[in-house]
């Protein structure tokens, strides 16, 4: 039985069930670590990888993981991916790895991760899980990206270091402090629901004129 | 070894580094169980509890078992605090079923919650002895806690009254999560 293609699998995870912004899950780094765009990227990268290794392996050894201890098993997959990518990310990154500390050990609690493991990699075939983990760790780097860009760019007036805006800008250094994490991906949210409310009131719209042609 | 004063860890992770507002660590019970104080409450006992046992279990790890083998960590954490958190959730269960009916549910929930793994290795990054680590947990509970109180008390109040459309649910609970952040950043010339 099968409901979605391969090319769904993908897009999915991207827009209309992006994790972050729609699902609400990986909070925790998406505000901590996205003062600006270079962390930013880091983070989504060192996620994409553990994510799509972990998909792959877990659809590949699904029949020899019992049901009962899957969830601690794919808990410790993912730990060891976790590991893999902090000693990589020290290795080739060392500022990015410092600035981001301990948040790169706790992509393991990333709910997203466990989350796309229980519900998609243990029940599909290696290719479409690999698919899907590109898709959601596609959309996790757009809401990453996206927040980190703004906070930067008004935080500090820069993109990715470079200065935007010459020496007569004020930057808004509440944008870089947490509060600045609250309240943008609040802001970026309060956007998503008046789009939402606007596709729904274009719709209904739509409806009422063709009734009424209908009636007509 | 830390040498920082139990005074200054307990404050910093009470208010100035509050764990939610601060480190957006425990974030998931933050947006979850903030929309009664009385659920509010219990989950921040709950999350005190089993961030005094990490904080014990990440002191045993370090001192005994990981000084050889610094890679294993995080697996080595993760396993550690999940399968303690289920023995004593099995002990209380069983010592007092009270106590269970107080704290039950939500025990399994903060095994997995980012403040736990996160408290762990804070305390191993900074070095901080038995004593150091016991009081940074309880000051990092106390913290939850109270995060979880005002956010919780605030949606009380704000419940019933007109908010637009959009903003209502997950929108809201940020901005008036940003806005205590911002007057917690207040605290910050404390320490």
């Amino acid at each position: 039985m099968r409901t979605t293609t391969a090319q769904q699998d993908f897009i999915r995870g991207i827009w209309k069930e992006n994790p972050v912004l729609v699902q609400m899950l990986g909070l925790c780094p998406a505000l901590a670590v996205t003062n600006s765009v270079a962390n930013a990227l880091a983070m989504s990268g060192a996620t994409f990888f553990v994510m799509s290794c972990s998909s792959v392996l877990i659809s590949t050894c699904k029949r020899f993981i019992p049901h009962e201890v899957r969830i601690s098993a794919y808990i410790l997959v993912i730990a060891t991916f976790v590991t893999l990518a902090d000693m990589l990310l020290q290795a080739y990154a060392p500022a990015q790895h410092k600035e981001l500390g301990a948040f790169i050990a706790l992509i393991v609690v990333n709910c997203m991760i466990l989350g796309r493991q229980e519900s998609f990699s243990s029940k599909n075939n290696v290719f479409r899980s690999l698919l899907d983990a590109f898709g959601t760790g596609v959309g996790f780097t757009i809401a990453l990206v996206m927040m980190g860009g703004f906070r930067e760019i008004l935080g500090t007036g820069s993109f990715l270091g470079f200065s935007l805006f010459g020496p007569n800008f004020e930057p808004w250094v509440i944008m870089v402090l947490p509060a600045g994490g609250f309240l943008t991906l609040g802001f970026i949210l309060l956007a998503m629901g008046y789009i939402e409310q606007r596709k729904k009131d274009n719709a209904e719209h739509k409806e009422e004129q063709m009734a009424e042609e209908a009636s007509s | 070894m830390n040498d920082q004063t139990l005074f200054s860890i307990f404050f910093s992770a009470l208010v100035v580094n509050n764990f939610t507002l601060a480190l957006f660590l425990g974030l998931c019970p933050f947006m979850g169980v903030s929309a009664r104080v009385e659920t509010a409450l219990r989950m921040g006992f709950a999350n005190i509890f089993v961030l005094v046992l990490t904080a014990l279990s990440a002191w045993f790890l370090n001192t005994y078992i990981l000084e050889t083998a610094p890679y294993l960590r995080i697996i080595s954490f993760i396993i550690v605090i999940a399968s303690l958190v289920q023995i004593v959730e099995m002990a209380i269960k069983k010592l007092s079923p009270a106590l269970f009916r107080q704290l039950g549910i939500f025990l399994p929930l903060i095994t997995t919650n980012c403040a736990i793994l996160g408290l762990a290795i804070f305390q191993t990054n900074r070095g901080y002895g038995f004593l150091q680590g016991l009081t940074f947990a309880v000051g990092a509970g106390l913290g939850l806690t109270l995060a979880l109180v005002l956010m919780a008390s605030i949606r009380e109040s704000v419940e019933f009254s007109d908010v637009p459309g959009i903003a209502k649910g997950t929108g809201l609970v940020l901005i008036i999560a940003g806005t205590l952040s911002m007057a917690f950043m207040g605290f910050a010339g404390l320490l």
